[in-house]
Protein backbone atom coordinates (compact mmCIF):
# COMPACT_ATOMS: atom_id res chain seq x y z
CA UNK A 1 0.00 0.00 0.00
CA UNK A 2 1.48 3.31 -0.97
CA UNK A 3 0.64 6.35 1.49
CA UNK A 4 1.59 10.23 1.18
CA UNK A 5 3.41 11.70 4.15
CA UNK A 6 2.01 15.14 4.04
CA UNK A 7 4.64 17.60 5.48
CA UNK A 8 2.80 20.35 6.99
CA UNK A 9 4.94 24.06 7.54
CA UNK A 10 3.99 26.80 9.98
CA UNK A 11 6.18 29.37 8.84
CA UNK A 12 5.72 31.90 12.23
CA UNK A 13 6.85 28.87 13.93
CA UNK A 14 9.68 28.19 11.42
CA UNK A 15 11.41 31.65 11.79
CA UNK A 16 11.60 31.32 16.26
CA UNK A 17 14.12 28.20 15.34
CA UNK A 18 17.28 28.54 15.53
CA UNK A 19 19.92 28.23 13.07
CA UNK A 20 21.19 25.31 14.09
CA UNK A 21 17.75 23.55 14.61
CA UNK A 22 16.70 24.65 11.18
CA UNK A 23 19.57 22.89 9.94
CA UNK A 24 18.90 19.47 12.12
CA UNK A 25 15.64 19.64 10.16
CA UNK A 26 17.15 19.16 6.63
CA UNK A 27 19.67 16.98 8.36
CA UNK A 28 17.11 14.75 9.22
CA UNK A 29 15.31 14.96 6.15
CA UNK A 30 18.50 14.08 4.54
CA UNK A 31 18.38 10.89 7.12
CA UNK A 32 15.18 10.06 6.30
CA UNK A 33 15.72 9.77 2.54
CA UNK A 34 18.55 7.60 2.78
CA UNK A 35 16.85 5.54 5.27
CA UNK A 36 13.98 4.73 3.05
CA UNK A 37 15.96 4.30 -0.16
CA UNK A 38 17.55 1.75 1.51
CA UNK A 39 14.73 -0.29 3.09
CA UNK A 40 13.36 0.26 -0.77
CA UNK A 41 9.72 1.95 0.93
CA UNK A 42 10.74 5.62 -1.02
CA UNK A 43 8.68 5.79 -4.00
CA UNK A 44 8.70 9.52 -4.71
CA UNK A 45 9.02 12.98 -3.06
CA UNK A 46 9.02 16.77 -3.54
CA UNK A 47 9.31 19.97 -1.65
CA UNK A 48 7.00 22.86 -2.83
CA UNK A 49 7.95 26.30 -3.32
CA UNK A 50 6.61 28.97 -0.56
CA UNK A 51 2.79 29.26 -1.51
CA UNK A 52 3.13 33.36 -2.00
CA UNK A 53 4.70 32.01 -5.51
CA UNK A 54 1.49 29.86 -6.10
CA UNK A 55 -0.77 30.71 -8.89
CA UNK A 56 -4.47 30.15 -8.94
CA UNK A 57 -6.47 29.27 -11.48
CA UNK A 58 -10.37 28.91 -12.17
CA UNK A 59 -12.21 28.32 -15.13
CA UNK A 60 -16.06 30.11 -14.69
CA UNK A 61 -17.83 30.12 -17.74
CA UNK A 62 -15.08 28.65 -19.47
CA UNK A 63 -12.96 31.17 -19.19
CA UNK A 64 -9.66 30.66 -17.19
CA UNK A 65 -8.76 33.45 -14.51
CA UNK A 66 -5.56 33.18 -12.94
CA UNK A 67 -4.41 34.95 -9.90
CA UNK A 68 -1.67 35.18 -7.66
CA UNK A 69 -1.49 33.20 -4.22
CA UNK A 70 -2.75 29.76 -2.36
CA UNK A 71 -6.17 28.67 -3.07
CA UNK A 72 -6.55 27.94 0.80
CA UNK A 73 -5.46 30.72 2.62
CA UNK A 74 -4.04 29.76 5.69
CA UNK A 75 -1.42 29.99 8.83
CA UNK A 76 -0.24 26.05 7.35
CA UNK A 77 0.30 24.99 4.09
CA UNK A 78 1.66 22.33 2.40
CA UNK A 79 5.03 22.40 2.06
CA UNK A 80 6.37 19.13 0.84
CA UNK A 81 5.25 15.47 0.38
CA UNK A 82 6.87 11.95 0.92
CA UNK A 83 5.39 9.00 -1.25
CA UNK A 84 6.32 5.72 0.97
CA UNK A 85 5.44 2.02 -0.30
CA UNK A 86 5.18 0.02 2.87
CA UNK A 87 3.24 -3.34 4.62
CA UNK A 88 0.87 -1.72 7.14
CA UNK A 89 -0.72 1.75 8.08
CA UNK A 90 1.31 1.45 11.65
CA UNK A 91 3.95 1.55 9.79
CA UNK A 92 3.24 4.20 7.33
CA UNK A 93 2.60 6.24 10.75
CA UNK A 94 5.88 5.24 12.46
CA UNK A 95 7.85 7.08 8.87
CA UNK A 96 5.42 9.71 9.34
CA UNK A 97 6.64 9.96 13.05
CA UNK A 98 10.57 9.78 11.75
CA UNK A 99 10.23 13.41 9.84
CA UNK A 100 11.68 16.18 12.02
CA UNK A 101 8.73 18.47 11.04
CA UNK A 102 5.90 15.95 13.31
CA UNK A 103 8.20 17.49 16.18
CA UNK A 104 7.02 21.56 14.66
CA UNK A 105 3.81 20.70 13.12
CA UNK A 106 2.40 17.86 12.31
CA UNK A 107 2.60 14.84 9.58
CA UNK A 108 -0.40 13.74 7.88
CA UNK A 109 -0.48 10.29 6.59
CA UNK A 110 -2.88 9.55 3.80
CA UNK A 111 -3.11 6.32 1.85
CA UNK A 112 -2.86 6.74 -1.86
CA UNK A 113 -5.47 4.77 -3.63
CA UNK A 114 -5.36 2.23 -6.01
CA UNK A 115 -6.38 1.48 -9.45
CA UNK A 116 -7.44 -2.04 -8.63
CA UNK A 117 -10.44 -3.40 -7.40
CA UNK A 118 -12.30 -6.47 -6.57
CA UNK A 119 -15.86 -7.17 -8.43
CA UNK A 120 -18.29 -8.01 -5.40
CA UNK B 1 12.02 -17.74 -33.86
CA UNK B 2 9.70 -14.42 -32.97
CA UNK B 3 11.22 -12.25 -30.29
CA UNK B 4 8.13 -13.41 -28.26
CA UNK B 5 9.06 -17.08 -28.85
CA UNK B 6 12.34 -16.43 -28.07
CA UNK B 7 11.60 -14.46 -24.63
CA UNK B 8 9.15 -17.40 -23.64
CA UNK B 9 12.14 -19.68 -23.83
CA UNK B 10 14.76 -17.46 -22.16
CA UNK B 11 12.37 -16.80 -19.56
CA UNK B 12 11.72 -20.85 -18.87
CA UNK B 13 15.23 -21.49 -18.83
CA UNK B 14 16.16 -18.58 -16.48
CA UNK B 15 15.59 -21.10 -13.29
CA UNK B 16 17.59 -24.20 -14.58
CA UNK B 17 20.25 -21.41 -15.53
CA UNK B 18 20.17 -19.85 -12.47
CA UNK B 19 20.29 -23.26 -10.35
CA UNK B 20 23.52 -24.59 -12.72
CA UNK B 21 25.64 -21.27 -11.36
CA UNK B 22 24.56 -21.42 -8.31
CA UNK B 23 25.56 -25.11 -7.70
CA UNK B 24 29.00 -24.25 -8.76
CA UNK B 25 29.89 -21.38 -7.91
CA UNK B 26 27.77 -20.28 -4.38
CA UNK B 27 26.80 -17.03 -4.50
CA UNK B 28 23.12 -16.68 -5.03
CA UNK B 29 23.19 -12.84 -5.60
CA UNK B 30 26.21 -12.33 -8.03
CA UNK B 31 24.96 -15.75 -9.58
CA UNK B 32 21.34 -14.18 -10.23
CA UNK B 33 22.89 -11.06 -11.50
CA UNK B 34 24.94 -12.70 -13.66
CA UNK B 35 21.79 -14.63 -15.69
CA UNK B 36 19.78 -11.86 -15.75
CA UNK B 37 23.09 -10.21 -18.23
CA UNK B 38 23.05 -13.65 -20.08
CA UNK B 39 19.20 -13.34 -20.80
CA UNK B 40 19.69 -9.72 -21.80
CA UNK B 41 22.50 -10.75 -24.17
CA UNK B 42 20.49 -13.42 -25.52
CA UNK B 43 17.52 -11.15 -26.11
CA UNK B 44 19.60 -9.62 -28.18
CA UNK B 45 21.80 -11.55 -30.30
CA UNK B 46 19.40 -14.74 -30.66
CA UNK B 47 16.63 -12.42 -32.71
CA UNK B 48 19.65 -11.84 -35.32
CA UNK B 49 22.06 -14.58 -34.92
CA UNK B 50 19.69 -17.32 -34.27
CA UNK B 51 19.29 -19.25 -31.08
CA UNK B 52 22.23 -21.70 -30.52
CA UNK B 53 21.83 -25.51 -30.85
CA UNK B 54 22.18 -26.06 -26.83
CA UNK B 55 20.54 -22.84 -25.61
CA UNK B 56 20.59 -23.66 -21.98
CA UNK B 57 24.16 -24.74 -22.35
CA UNK B 58 25.06 -20.70 -24.29
CA UNK B 59 23.39 -19.25 -21.45
CA UNK B 60 25.03 -21.21 -18.74
CA UNK B 61 28.66 -20.39 -20.41
CA UNK B 62 27.72 -16.45 -20.80
CA UNK B 63 26.24 -15.87 -17.40
CA UNK B 64 29.11 -17.88 -15.97
CA UNK B 65 31.66 -16.10 -18.00
CA UNK B 66 30.18 -12.93 -16.65
CA UNK B 67 30.12 -14.71 -13.20
CA UNK B 68 33.74 -15.38 -13.26
CA UNK B 69 34.75 -11.89 -14.70
CA UNK B 70 32.61 -10.16 -11.47
CA UNK B 71 33.99 -12.17 -9.03
CA UNK B 72 38.20 -11.40 -10.29
CA UNK B 73 37.31 -7.73 -10.71
CA UNK B 74 36.08 -7.39 -7.47
CA UNK B 75 38.54 -9.54 -5.83
CA UNK B 76 41.15 -7.31 -8.10
CA UNK B 77 39.54 -4.71 -6.49
CA UNK B 78 39.99 -5.72 -2.63
CA UNK B 79 43.44 -6.93 -3.31
CA UNK B 80 42.13 -10.35 -1.53
CA UNK B 81 44.18 -12.71 -4.00
CA UNK B 82 42.90 -15.53 -1.86
CA UNK B 83 39.52 -15.39 -2.98
CA UNK B 84 40.81 -16.85 -6.46
CA UNK B 85 40.71 -19.87 -5.23
CA UNK B 86 37.27 -20.08 -4.11
CA UNK B 87 35.65 -19.01 -7.48
CA UNK B 88 36.75 -22.35 -9.40
CA UNK B 89 34.17 -24.13 -10.17
CA UNK B 90 33.70 -27.55 -7.44
CA UNK B 91 33.77 -29.96 -9.59
CA UNK B 92 32.69 -33.91 -7.94
CA UNK B 93 29.43 -32.82 -6.82
CA UNK B 94 26.50 -35.01 -7.81
CA UNK B 95 24.18 -34.15 -10.93
CA UNK B 96 21.18 -32.47 -9.55
CA UNK B 97 18.50 -32.14 -11.75
CA UNK B 98 16.97 -29.10 -13.17
CA UNK B 99 13.58 -30.19 -11.69
CA UNK B 100 14.53 -30.08 -7.96
CA UNK B 101 17.00 -26.65 -8.65
CA UNK B 102 13.57 -24.94 -9.93
CA UNK B 103 12.01 -25.92 -6.86
CA UNK B 104 14.41 -24.94 -4.76
CA UNK B 105 14.75 -21.44 -6.27
CA UNK B 106 11.12 -21.09 -5.69
CA UNK B 107 11.93 -22.26 -1.74
CA UNK B 108 15.24 -19.93 -1.64
CA UNK B 109 13.08 -16.57 -3.32
CA UNK B 110 9.92 -17.19 -1.14
CA UNK B 111 12.59 -17.36 2.16
CA UNK B 112 10.39 -16.97 5.66
CA UNK B 113 13.08 -14.13 6.37
CA UNK B 114 11.66 -12.21 3.56
CA UNK B 115 9.06 -9.63 3.48
CA UNK B 116 6.19 -10.32 1.31
CA UNK B 117 6.92 -7.60 -1.28
CA UNK B 118 10.65 -8.90 -1.65
CA UNK B 119 9.33 -12.41 -1.90
CA UNK B 120 7.35 -11.55 -4.74
CA UNK B 121 10.02 -9.25 -6.44
CA UNK B 122 12.71 -11.62 -6.27
CA UNK B 123 10.46 -15.08 -7.51
CA UNK B 124 9.83 -12.43 -10.67
CA UNK B 125 13.48 -12.17 -11.06
CA UNK B 126 14.96 -15.00 -10.40
CA UNK B 127 12.20 -17.69 -11.26
CA UNK B 128 10.39 -16.07 -13.64
CA UNK B 129 13.29 -13.84 -15.28
CA UNK B 130 11.67 -10.76 -15.51
CA UNK B 131 13.99 -7.75 -15.64
CA UNK B 132 13.62 -5.10 -12.55
CA UNK B 133 12.15 -2.75 -15.00
CA UNK B 134 9.25 -4.95 -16.25
CA UNK B 135 8.92 -5.53 -12.16
CA UNK B 136 9.06 -2.16 -10.99
CA UNK B 137 6.34 -1.17 -13.63
CA UNK B 138 3.94 -4.00 -12.86
CA UNK B 139 4.43 -2.85 -9.33
CA UNK B 140 3.93 0.90 -10.05
CA UNK B 141 6.97 1.68 -8.60
CA UNK B 142 10.12 3.29 -9.10
CA UNK B 143 12.80 0.69 -10.76
CA UNK B 144 15.67 2.11 -8.53
CA UNK B 145 12.76 1.39 -5.74
CA UNK B 146 12.25 -2.10 -6.71
CA UNK B 147 16.16 -2.81 -7.67
CA UNK B 148 16.56 -1.60 -4.15
CA UNK B 149 13.73 -4.46 -2.87
CA UNK B 150 15.88 -6.97 -4.59
CA UNK B 151 19.59 -6.22 -3.64
CA UNK B 152 18.19 -6.25 -0.19
CA UNK B 153 16.32 -9.11 -0.18
CA UNK B 154 19.17 -10.89 -1.75
CA UNK B 155 21.84 -9.89 1.23
CA UNK B 156 19.47 -10.99 3.33
CA UNK B 157 19.19 -14.27 2.79
CA UNK B 158 23.28 -14.96 1.49
CA UNK B 159 24.82 -17.59 3.04
CA UNK B 160 21.21 -19.66 3.30
CA UNK B 161 22.29 -22.76 1.78
CA UNK B 162 20.92 -23.81 -1.57
CA UNK B 163 19.53 -26.62 -0.70
CA UNK B 164 15.48 -27.97 -0.36
CA UNK B 165 13.64 -27.06 3.33
CA UNK B 166 13.84 -30.17 5.84
CA UNK B 167 11.44 -32.49 4.93
CA UNK B 168 9.62 -31.44 8.23
CA UNK B 169 9.45 -27.68 7.18
CA UNK B 170 8.32 -28.69 3.76
CA UNK B 171 4.78 -28.32 3.81
CA UNK B 172 5.32 -25.05 5.70
CA UNK B 173 7.94 -23.50 3.01
CA UNK B 174 5.45 -24.57 -0.22
CA UNK B 175 2.79 -22.53 1.88
CA UNK B 176 4.92 -19.36 1.54
CA UNK B 177 5.51 -20.32 -2.34
CA UNK B 178 1.65 -20.57 -2.36
CA UNK B 179 0.79 -17.38 -0.93
CA UNK B 180 3.26 -15.56 -2.74
CA UNK B 181 1.82 -16.84 -6.42
CA UNK B 182 -1.46 -15.76 -5.11
CA UNK B 183 -0.38 -12.35 -4.28
CA UNK B 184 1.24 -11.97 -7.71
CA UNK B 185 -1.77 -13.23 -9.07
CA UNK B 186 -4.52 -10.96 -7.07
CA UNK B 187 -1.83 -7.96 -8.01
CA UNK B 188 -2.39 -8.80 -11.55
CA UNK B 189 -5.89 -9.62 -11.34
CA UNK B 190 -7.19 -6.48 -9.38
CA UNK B 191 -5.80 -4.27 -12.28
CA UNK B 192 -8.65 -2.94 -13.90
CA UNK B 193 -7.86 -1.02 -17.33
CA UNK B 194 -6.40 2.36 -18.74
CA UNK B 195 -2.23 2.57 -17.60
CA UNK B 196 -2.12 -0.28 -15.62
CA UNK B 197 -3.14 -2.76 -18.91
CA UNK B 198 0.48 -4.55 -18.80
CA UNK B 199 -0.10 -5.33 -15.00
CA UNK B 200 -2.63 -8.16 -16.47
CA UNK B 201 0.54 -9.87 -17.42
CA UNK B 202 1.42 -10.43 -13.77
CA UNK B 203 -1.90 -13.23 -13.88
CA UNK B 204 -0.87 -14.75 -16.73
CA UNK B 205 2.89 -15.03 -14.71
CA UNK B 206 1.62 -16.17 -11.91
CA UNK B 207 -0.43 -19.12 -13.64
CA UNK B 208 2.63 -19.93 -15.33
CA UNK B 209 4.65 -20.06 -12.54
CA UNK B 210 2.04 -21.89 -10.66
CA UNK B 211 1.73 -24.47 -13.57
CA UNK B 212 5.80 -25.20 -13.38
CA UNK B 213 5.36 -26.01 -9.21
CA UNK B 214 2.62 -27.86 -10.33
CA UNK B 215 4.36 -30.24 -12.41
CA UNK B 216 6.86 -30.71 -9.97
CA UNK B 217 4.56 -31.33 -7.09
CA UNK B 218 0.93 -32.16 -8.83
CA UNK B 219 0.89 -34.58 -5.63
CA UNK B 220 0.26 -31.91 -3.60
CA UNK B 221 -3.37 -30.35 -3.24
CA UNK B 222 -3.42 -27.05 -2.77
CA UNK B 223 -0.72 -26.77 -5.52
CA UNK B 224 -3.56 -28.35 -7.98
CA UNK B 225 -6.24 -26.32 -5.65
CA UNK B 226 -4.63 -22.65 -6.31
CA UNK B 227 -3.79 -23.45 -9.94
CA UNK B 228 -7.47 -23.96 -10.02
CA UNK B 229 -8.24 -21.15 -8.23
CA UNK B 230 -6.47 -19.19 -10.34
CA UNK B 231 -7.59 -20.72 -13.99
CA UNK B 232 -11.10 -20.56 -12.56
CA UNK B 233 -10.93 -16.42 -11.36
CA UNK B 234 -9.09 -15.63 -14.57
CA UNK B 235 -11.44 -17.15 -16.39
CA UNK B 236 -13.58 -13.95 -15.46
CA UNK B 237 -11.66 -11.30 -16.42
CA UNK B 238 -13.13 -10.59 -19.63
CA UNK B 239 -16.67 -9.83 -17.98
CA UNK B 240 -15.38 -8.20 -15.06
CA UNK B 241 -14.65 -5.05 -16.12
CA UNK B 242 -17.07 -2.58 -18.52
CA UNK B 243 -15.12 -0.62 -21.64
CA UNK B 244 -14.19 2.10 -19.02
CA UNK B 245 -12.88 0.03 -16.39
CA UNK B 246 -16.13 -0.06 -14.41
CA UNK B 247 -16.32 -3.02 -12.19
CA UNK B 248 -19.27 -5.15 -12.84
CA UNK B 249 -20.85 -7.70 -9.57
CA UNK B 250 -20.18 -11.18 -10.34
CA UNK B 251 -24.67 -11.43 -10.46
CA UNK B 252 -24.54 -8.69 -13.73
CA UNK B 253 -21.24 -10.53 -15.43
CA UNK B 254 -21.96 -11.37 -19.22
CA UNK B 255 -21.54 -14.91 -18.44
CA UNK B 256 -20.88 -15.86 -22.06
CA UNK B 257 -17.98 -13.59 -22.21
CA UNK B 258 -16.10 -15.97 -19.34
CA UNK B 259 -13.15 -18.40 -20.59
CA UNK B 260 -14.76 -21.10 -21.13
CA UNK B 261 -11.81 -23.25 -21.74
CA UNK B 262 -10.33 -22.25 -18.25
CA UNK B 263 -13.14 -22.74 -16.63
CA UNK B 264 -13.09 -25.90 -17.87
CA UNK B 265 -9.28 -26.84 -17.02
CA UNK B 266 -10.18 -25.53 -13.78
CA UNK B 267 -13.24 -27.79 -12.94
CA UNK B 268 -11.25 -30.77 -14.58
CA UNK B 269 -8.64 -30.05 -11.89
CA UNK B 270 -10.10 -29.47 -9.04
CA UNK B 271 -12.73 -32.49 -8.88
CA UNK B 272 -9.50 -34.56 -10.00
CA UNK B 273 -8.00 -33.41 -6.53
CA UNK B 274 -11.19 -32.96 -4.50
CA UNK B 275 -10.86 -36.91 -4.63
CA UNK B 276 -7.38 -37.67 -3.99
CA UNK B 277 -5.92 -35.18 -2.21
CA UNK B 278 -5.64 -33.98 1.26
CA UNK B 279 -8.09 -31.23 1.57
CA UNK B 280 -6.60 -27.51 2.10
CA UNK B 281 -8.48 -24.24 2.15
CA UNK B 282 -6.84 -23.26 -2.03
CA UNK B 283 -8.88 -26.72 -2.78
CA UNK B 284 -12.28 -25.48 -1.34
CA UNK B 285 -11.85 -21.60 -2.67
CA UNK B 286 -11.73 -23.58 -6.50
CA UNK B 287 -14.25 -25.04 -5.68
CA UNK B 288 -16.48 -22.23 -4.36
CA UNK B 289 -15.13 -20.53 -7.99
CA UNK B 290 -16.00 -23.97 -9.52
CA UNK B 291 -19.86 -23.92 -8.48
CA UNK B 292 -19.90 -20.27 -9.68
CA UNK B 293 -18.34 -20.97 -12.79
CA UNK B 294 -21.00 -24.17 -13.43
CA UNK B 295 -24.28 -21.54 -13.12
CA UNK B 296 -25.25 -20.83 -16.88
CA UNK B 297 -26.93 -17.45 -15.26
CA UNK B 298 -26.46 -15.72 -11.60
CA UNK B 299 -29.83 -17.10 -10.51
CA UNK B 300 -29.16 -20.59 -11.09
CA UNK B 301 -26.17 -20.57 -8.60
CA UNK B 302 -26.32 -22.86 -6.49
CA UNK B 303 -25.92 -21.38 -3.29
CA UNK B 304 -26.69 -23.76 -0.49
CA UNK B 305 -23.60 -25.69 -1.92
CA UNK B 306 -21.60 -22.28 -1.62
CA UNK B 307 -22.85 -21.71 1.70
CA UNK B 308 -21.45 -25.25 2.92
CA UNK B 309 -17.99 -25.04 1.18
CA UNK B 310 -18.16 -21.28 2.82
CA UNK B 311 -18.57 -23.26 6.39
CA UNK B 312 -15.90 -26.02 5.52
CA UNK B 313 -13.29 -23.11 4.62
CA UNK B 314 -13.80 -21.22 8.03
CA UNK B 315 -13.49 -24.62 9.92
CA UNK B 316 -9.88 -25.38 7.64
CA UNK B 317 -8.73 -21.68 7.85
CA UNK B 318 -11.02 -19.48 10.30
CA UNK B 319 -10.64 -15.72 8.91
CA UNK B 320 -12.86 -12.73 9.25
CA UNK B 321 -13.63 -11.97 5.49
CA UNK B 322 -14.44 -15.70 4.98
CA UNK B 323 -17.08 -15.21 7.59
CA UNK B 324 -18.60 -12.45 5.79
CA UNK B 325 -18.62 -14.25 1.82
CA UNK B 326 -20.70 -16.81 4.64
CA UNK B 327 -23.35 -14.06 5.31
CA UNK B 328 -23.69 -13.07 1.57
CA UNK B 329 -24.29 -16.73 1.21
CA UNK B 330 -26.78 -17.41 3.99
CA UNK B 331 -28.99 -13.97 2.84
CA UNK B 332 -28.75 -15.93 -0.85
CA UNK B 333 -30.22 -19.12 1.03
CA UNK B 334 -32.62 -17.78 4.11
CA UNK B 335 -33.01 -13.95 3.24
CA UNK B 336 -31.51 -10.72 3.38
CA UNK B 337 -32.52 -11.28 6.76
CA UNK B 338 -30.41 -13.98 7.69
CA UNK B 339 -27.64 -12.36 5.85
CA UNK B 340 -27.64 -9.16 8.20
CA UNK B 341 -28.49 -10.79 11.41
CA UNK B 342 -25.06 -13.10 10.87
CA UNK B 343 -23.28 -9.65 9.71
CA UNK B 344 -24.23 -7.84 12.62
CA UNK B 345 -22.76 -10.91 14.63
CA UNK B 346 -19.39 -10.76 12.85
CA UNK B 347 -19.19 -6.85 12.33
CA UNK B 348 -18.18 -6.59 15.64
CA UNK B 349 -14.60 -8.62 15.31
CA UNK B 350 -12.00 -5.88 15.52
CA UNK B 351 -10.09 -7.70 12.60
CA UNK B 352 -13.04 -6.00 10.33
CA UNK B 353 -12.73 -2.86 11.94
CA UNK B 354 -12.88 0.23 9.38
CA UNK B 355 -13.03 -2.80 6.45
CA UNK B 356 -15.01 -1.35 4.24
CA UNK B 357 -16.50 -4.90 2.68
CA UNK B 358 -18.45 -5.66 5.90
CA UNK B 359 -20.56 -1.79 5.20
CA UNK B 360 -20.57 -2.87 1.22
CA UNK B 361 -21.97 -6.13 2.12
CA UNK B 362 -24.59 -4.79 4.51
CA UNK B 363 -25.08 -2.00 1.60
CA UNK B 364 -25.92 -5.27 -0.55
CA UNK B 365 -28.33 -6.97 1.62
CA UNK B 366 -30.46 -3.51 3.25
CA UNK B 367 -31.09 -3.36 -0.53
CA UNK B 368 -32.59 -6.70 -0.96
CA UNK B 369 -34.69 -5.91 1.93
CA UNK B 370 -35.54 -2.98 0.59
CA UNK B 371 -34.35 -0.40 2.68
CA UNK B 372 -33.30 2.19 0.53
CA UNK B 373 -31.92 4.78 2.94
CA UNK B 374 -30.36 2.12 5.31
CA UNK B 375 -28.62 0.57 1.68
CA UNK B 376 -27.41 4.43 0.43
CA UNK B 377 -25.71 4.94 3.78
CA UNK B 378 -24.11 1.99 4.06
CA UNK B 379 -22.73 2.52 0.52
CA UNK B 380 -21.30 5.90 0.93
CA UNK B 381 -19.88 4.35 4.10
CA UNK B 382 -18.38 1.54 2.38
CA UNK B 383 -17.48 4.29 -0.18
CA UNK B 384 -15.28 6.85 1.79
CA UNK B 385 -13.15 3.76 3.70
CA UNK B 386 -12.21 1.38 0.28
CA UNK B 387 -8.70 2.61 -1.04
CA UNK B 388 -9.59 1.34 -3.98
CA UNK B 389 -10.91 3.91 -7.10
CA UNK B 390 -13.07 1.64 -9.18
CA UNK B 391 -14.68 -0.17 -5.96
CA UNK B 392 -15.16 3.31 -4.90
CA UNK B 393 -16.22 4.36 -8.08
CA UNK B 394 -19.07 1.35 -8.19
CA UNK B 395 -20.37 1.88 -4.49
CA UNK B 396 -21.39 5.43 -5.29
CA UNK B 397 -23.06 4.46 -8.23
CA UNK B 398 -24.90 2.06 -6.15
CA UNK B 399 -25.70 4.47 -3.66
CA UNK B 400 -26.54 7.32 -6.12
CA UNK B 401 -29.14 4.69 -8.04
CA UNK B 402 -31.30 4.65 -4.82
CA UNK B 403 -31.68 8.43 -4.06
Amino acid sequence: MKYLLIIYMNPTLFETLSEAERDAIFGAHDEFQKLVKETGELVGFAALADPSTSKTVRVRDEAPAVTDGPYIEAKEFLAGYYVVECESPERAAELGAMLPDAKLTAIEVRAIMESGGMEM
Amino acid sequence: MTDRRIEDLLRAYAPQVLGVLVRRYGDFSDAEDAVQEALLAAAMQWPEQGVPENPKAWLVTVAGRRLTDHIRSETARRRREDEIAALEPVDGRPEISDRDDTLTLFFWCCHPALSAPSQLALTLRAVGGLTTAEIASAFLVPEATMAQRISRAKLKIKGTGFTMPRPQDLDDRMRVVLHVLYLIFNEGYTATSGPQLHRVELTNEAIRLTRLVYALRAQDGEVAGLLALMLLTDARRGARTGPDGELIPLADQDRSRWNAGAIAEGIALVERTLATARLGPYQVQAAIAAVHAEAPRAAGTDWKQILSLYQLLQQLAPNPVVLLNMAVAESMVSGPGAGLARLDEIAADERLAGNHRVDAVRAHLLESAGDRDGARSAYLAAARRTTSLPEQRYLQQRAARLV
